[in-house]
């Protein structure tokens, strides 16, 4: 009987993240999407059917992983997580490698902006520690040679039941609740990965 | 024929606009597209579609596309380079794509009012029977493909223009329909932005309303 998997509480209330992203999108988004999809993932690895088991792990285990980074990387605005001097070390490497804080932002928005159909946004950090902006389509996770630092869920139950169609609105406020110590912990390397066997079995 | 070729080829086509296309293709190419008119109002698909959707739908979904494809066409006609038009062919294959793929939809919808729900006659009813046993199986098979598609996309009855047989097929995101293969008959918009404001998560229950205000008669005049 393979391990299975649990939809991890959330570490703030649904209400937490207000006005920048709603109450209601985040009770939808993480008692109803989120479960879903550890729900589907147990049953795929559970199933004594095979066919398109493969393909159904690997969507919903995305959706798991993908899901559980998100929350973490997210915290309410102004609380001190979401500062900026919490995470000396990657503000640093990204005015490195983007120029500044802004172009960094702005080249984020754009590509995610870009996004054709589902999918996620991320930071990420190469082999080595340097640093890119990548999107991944659906529920695809961060390529095999990256770290995720920080994602931004594009799929449209994300953000549509307050800003619509207005995607762009969404990009921007996010900003305002990234949780920049979980980010500086993911780029140090000391938050564990806890989805290095799930992972695998993508 | 290319993916980008198809989107165009079949552009032209929805456009119907033959004096512009007896002008060819070059011309045809710089031809602006509009948004169409609804034949129906935003609220005539209600209970199963609200009237919210419906416009932000059409006004804004709709028509970020309509302009998408206005854009990258007029890009691809300025760019000087293979490279540069070869970027811009998945904007058109996106944009166009929803503006065909849209533009059918709507006709494929009417309110129950009007022929909304009623079931196929003739010989797509036939087609159907014989190749799912019956409407209710059809429309079964149908939900279970699109409820299966993971991310955005799209579900549609086809007719295969070589055996003239019918099959159901996805699509991701806003890749067009192949017509130089197939004939679309109806299409399901699976996107989340087609049903989230009124069914949230639970989408099974939007596949299993919108049959109420599927317009078959759309679909036999595409069947034959």
């Amino acid at each position: 009987m393979p391990e299975t998997y649990t939809l991890p509480s959330l570490p703030y209330s649904y209400d937490a993240l207000e006005p920048q992203i709603s109450a209601k999108i985040m009770e939808l988004h993480h008692g109803k999407h989120h479960a879903a999809y550890v729900a589907n993932l147990n049953a795929a690895i559970t199933s004594p059917e095979t066919a398109n088991l493969q393909s159904l792990i690997r969507f919903n285990g995305g959706g798991h992983i993908n899901h559980s980074i998100f929350w973490k990387n997210l915290a309410p605005a102004g609380s001190p997580d979401t500062d900026k001097s919490n995470a000396p070390t990657l503000v640093q490497a990204i005015e490195k490698e983007f120029g500044s804080f802004k172009d960094f932002q702005e080249k984020f928005n754009a590509t995610l902006l870009k996004i054709q159909g589902s999918g996620w946004g991320w930071l990420v950090s190469r082999t080595g520690g340097k640093l890119d902006i990548v999107t991944t389509k659906d529920q695809d996770t961060v390529p095999a040679d990256t770290t995720a630092i920080f994602g931004v869920d594009m799929w449209e139950h994300a953000y549509y039941l307050q800003y619509l169609n207005v995607k762009a609105d969404y990009v921007k406020r996010i900003w305002e609740i990234i949780n920049w110590k979980y980010a500086e912990a993911r780029f140090t390397g000391s938050s564990e990965d806890e989805f290095k066997d799930l992972r695998a079995m993508l | 024929m290319s993916l980008a070729a198809t989107t165009r080829s079949t552009l032209f086509r929805a456009t119907k606009a033959s004096s512009i296309r007896a002008l060819g293709s070059i011309t045809a190419v710089k031809t602006k597209y509009t948004l169409p008119d609804l034949p129906y109002d935003y609220g005539a698909l209600e209970p199963h579609i609200s009237g919210q959707i419906m416009e932000v739908h059409h006004k804004k979904h709709h028509q970020t596309y309509v302009n998408g494809i206005n854009d990258a066409q007029e890009k691809f006609g300025a760019a000087s380079s293979p490279a540069e038009k070869v970027a811009l062919t998945s904007l058109i294959k996106f944009h166009g794509g929803g503006h065909v793929n849209h533009s059918l939809f709507w006709e494929n919808l009417s309110p129950t009012s009007k022929d909304g729900g009623a079931p196929p006659t003739g010989s797509l009813a036939s087609a159907i029977d014989d190749t799912w046993g019956s409407l209710d199986e059809f429309k079964g098979k149908m939900n279970a493909a699109l409820a299966g598609i993971q991310g955005s996309g799209w579900g549609w009855l086809v007719k295969d223009n070589t055996t003239q047989k019918l099959s159901i097929v996805t699509m991701p995101n806003q890749d067009p329909i192949n017509t130089t293969q197939y004939t679309p008959l109806v299409g399901i918009d699976a996107w989340e932005h087609a049903y989230y404001l009124q069914y949230q998560n639970v989408k099974a229950d939007y596949f299993k309303a919108i049959w109420n205000v599927i317009n078959w008669k759309t679909a036999e005049k595409r069947f034959s």
